[in-house]
């Protein structure tokens, strides 16, 4: 117990990012936006976020910096593609590129400069947090959010109008424009959300996970979140499911790294992407299961006047 | 008011090329706006950026060896999105690909001969063409998404190599270093000029341009790679397979791209390193776009994207200038590319339609 009980709070750490960057996702492609720039956002959350602590010394402030900076990459994303027609899938790219470049040019006066770590248990509204934060009270609040904002997603989804505007609009956004719903408001605003989510999951990685900023510190995790919102066929309950079950196997690495099992790190390193390849393939194959859940309209171009 | 989009009749194939040149000079806006924020004379940088690098024989020359994997893979990158098969992870195609013929450059260390090189070269290819087989096979058995896959591909290939020069790939009396062996000088690409750096790959890089352009123009094969992209259903409907189109763009664009990392460890790099390539795979997602996804488009994106890395190295020399500005402005080309692709399919209407005519 002495082990396991550590390794389960570091699952927790590990899987935070991925459940904010992919629970962001979710919201976005169910409007039928595919927006593959979540690499890029997140990078940006993480460089901000640790630019905005180091200068203010507010775990809050940069907090909320980060899911600025997440949005506005996304609001980028959403003028070119819901404003000038831009294909979803090179603009994503575009993103992620962008984003790689920018924060590392941002990120240039910040290598080497240390930070505590985000305070766990200290900030203003943790009294509001349920009796469930009592049983793990050693956590950041950060941690508690993403699983309030689980609740919260799957909420707004599942059992609000608005949820139910989202996936129409998601599934036809003819029929929904017939309808008289505003198809590029609503995916506006369901890329900014993805965004700031994504900017918040980076945030995670710079100001929690590792609390310092190395360049691309994101490894390709922006790219997991995209999988793992296919791997959960679009559930909400899943992502988050999904998101611990990655986490789990980023911390599997770690400590087989520490117990001296007699593999390379490097092969170690491999496993999260590996596993995500395994993952894709696993549910892809069904292609009921995703036909039936993948919002239809997922990456199509919508223009009013056609 | 701002202007609305009102659609074209038929796309405009003036705009098609005008596109690259406006979004490059929008790039150069944003330099400009970029550089001042970084309070850094606009010109001084902007010189030492575009200028510099190619006011000399030497800079051309090396403008050339830059510019080679991103023709390369620029090219073989194009037939692919032609085709709506989206393969994001040639840099990890090209990684393998140097791998493997670097692989083979260390087990001939002892040997001389001219059969060495066209050695490293097959096994290049055939490396790179591996790596994206398994993400064609996924995708036609499994219908796993194919830019997922070979994204992730692209880090485990980066792994593996810096596993490889950590371990059975290291030099033995590199005082343990992370690095290779340097290779013998069979394994060498031969040189244009002595002087130079520019080697025997950027010709070959030419040879690709002229038979992707052959290919994609002249034959069967590249008419229905255009057919399945453009119009997928008619593409089915004539009988063209799906899955043959996937398989092919992968296999082309894992070989080229794994005949580029051959060529970068054979040519510039001449030994396995721990990181082979500032990101020419992903760079050349950019080359392809700029190049209108065509091979002769590619060349001249790949000439124009090598400038960035080559005038980056001057701005950091001369200026002392962060190397991630050549990223942001990659980034930059790219995002003005694709808003101002609009005006291809759309023209901008600045008056109104009379009202009258519309009945509202």
């Amino acid at each position: 117990m002495e082990i396991l009980v550590p390794a389960l709070l570091t699952i927790i750490t590990a899987a935070t990012p991925l459940l904010f960057a992919a629970l962001g996702e979710l919201i976005t492609e169910k409007s039928g936006v595919l927006n593959l720039g979540v690499e890029g956002m997140m990078v940006m959350g993480a460089i901000i976020g640790f630019v905005a602590v180091h200068y203010s010394g507010s775990a809050f402030i940069a907090v909320i910096a980060s899911m600025l900076a997440g949005g506005v990459m996304a609001a980028i994303f959403a003028l070119l593609v819901l404003r000038f027609h831009a294909s979803q899938v090179p603009t994503g790219l575009a993103l992620t590129i962008f984003g790689i470049g920018l924060s590392a040019l941002i990120g240039q006066s910040m290598i080497g400069i240390a930070y505590e770590g985000i305070p766990h248990v200290s900030i203003p509204f943790l009294s509001s947090i349920p009796v469930l934060g009592a049983l793990l009270f050693s956590h950041d609040l950060l941690v508690y959010f993403s699983l309030v904002m689980v609740f919260a997603v799957y909420y707004f989804l599942n059992k609000t109008r608005g949820g139910l505007i989202l996936r129409a609009i998601g599934d036809s956004h003819d029929a929904a424009h017939a309808m008289g719903y505003s198809v590029i408001r609503v995916r506006l605003l369901a890329t900014l959300f993805g965004g700031a989510m994504a900017g918040l999951g980076g945030a995670y990685l710079s100001l929690a996970y590792s609390p310092l900023w190395v360049e691309q510190m994101t490894a390709g995790r922006g790219w997991i979140a995209l999988a793992l919102v296919v791997f959960a066929t679009w559930r909400t309950g899943r992502v988050l499911l999904g998101a611990y079950l990655f986490g789990g196997i980023t911390i599997l690495q770690l400590h087989a790294q520490a117990l001296g099992i007699g593999v390379p790190a490097q092969v170690m390193s491999m496993l999260p992407y590996l596993a995500t390849v395994l993952v894709l393939v696993l549910i892809s194959r069904d292609l009921g299961k995703i036909k039936l859940n993948a919002p239809a309209s997922l990456g199509k171009a919508f223009h009013a006047s056609s | 008011m701002l202007p609305k989009l009102a659609k074209r009749p038929t796309p405009s194939r003036f705009m098609v090329y005008l596109s690259p040149v406006l979004a490059l000079f929008l790039s150069l806006l944003a330099g400009i706006v970029l550089f001042l924020i970084m309070d850094v004379s606009p010109w001084t940088a902007l010189h030492a950026f575009f200028i510099e690098p190619i006011s000399s024989a030497y800079g051309l020359s090396e403008l050339a060896v830059k510019a080679t994997p991103l023709i390369l893979i620029g090219v073989a990158l194009s037939l692919g999105f032609k085709a709506g098969v989206w393969n994001i992870g040639a840099e990890g195609q090209l990684i393998v690909g140097g791998l493997c013929g670097g692989a083979v450059a260390l087990y001939f260390y002892e040997q001389e001969g001219f059969h060495i090189i066209p050695l490293m070269m097959l096994a290049g290819v055939f490396g790179g063409m591996a790596w994206a087989a398994i993400v064609a096979f996924l995708r036609v058995k499994f219908n796993a998404n194919e830019i997922l896959t070979s994204l992730m591909l692209s880090y485990v290939a980066g792994l593996w190599l810096n596993l490889m020069v950590h371990g059975p790939l290291k030099d033995p009396e590199g005082f343990n270093f992370p690095e290779s062996r340097i290779f013998s000088d069979s394994a060498m690409l031969p040189l244009l000029h002595e002087d130079y750096r520019l080697h025997i790959g950027f010709l070959l890089a030419l040879v690709i341009v002229g038979l992707g352009w052959i290919l994609i123009s002249r034959t069967l094969l590249g008419y229905q790679i255009k057919v399945s992209g453009a119009a997928p259903a008619a593409g089915e409907h004539a009988g063209f397979s799906t899955a043959r189109i996937i398989w092919v763009t992968l296999l082309i664009g894992g070989g080229v791209a794994g005949l580029a990392g051959m060529i970068e460890v054979s040519g510039p790099i001449g030994q396995l390193l721990p990181s082979i390539s500032p990101g020419y795979g992903f760079t050349a997602i950019i080359v392809a776009y700029v190049g209108r996804l065509h091979p002769v488009g590619a060349l001249f994106a790949g000439l124009l994207l090598a400038l960035t890395y080559l005038g980056g190295e001057t701005a950091q020399i001369q200026l002392n200038l962060p190397v991630a500005v050549t990223g942001v402005f990659q980034g930059l080309l790219l995002f003005f590319l694709l808003a101002c692709d609009v005006l291809i399919h759309y023209r901008l209407q600045f008056k109104q339609p009379a009202l009258a005519a519309r009945g509202a």
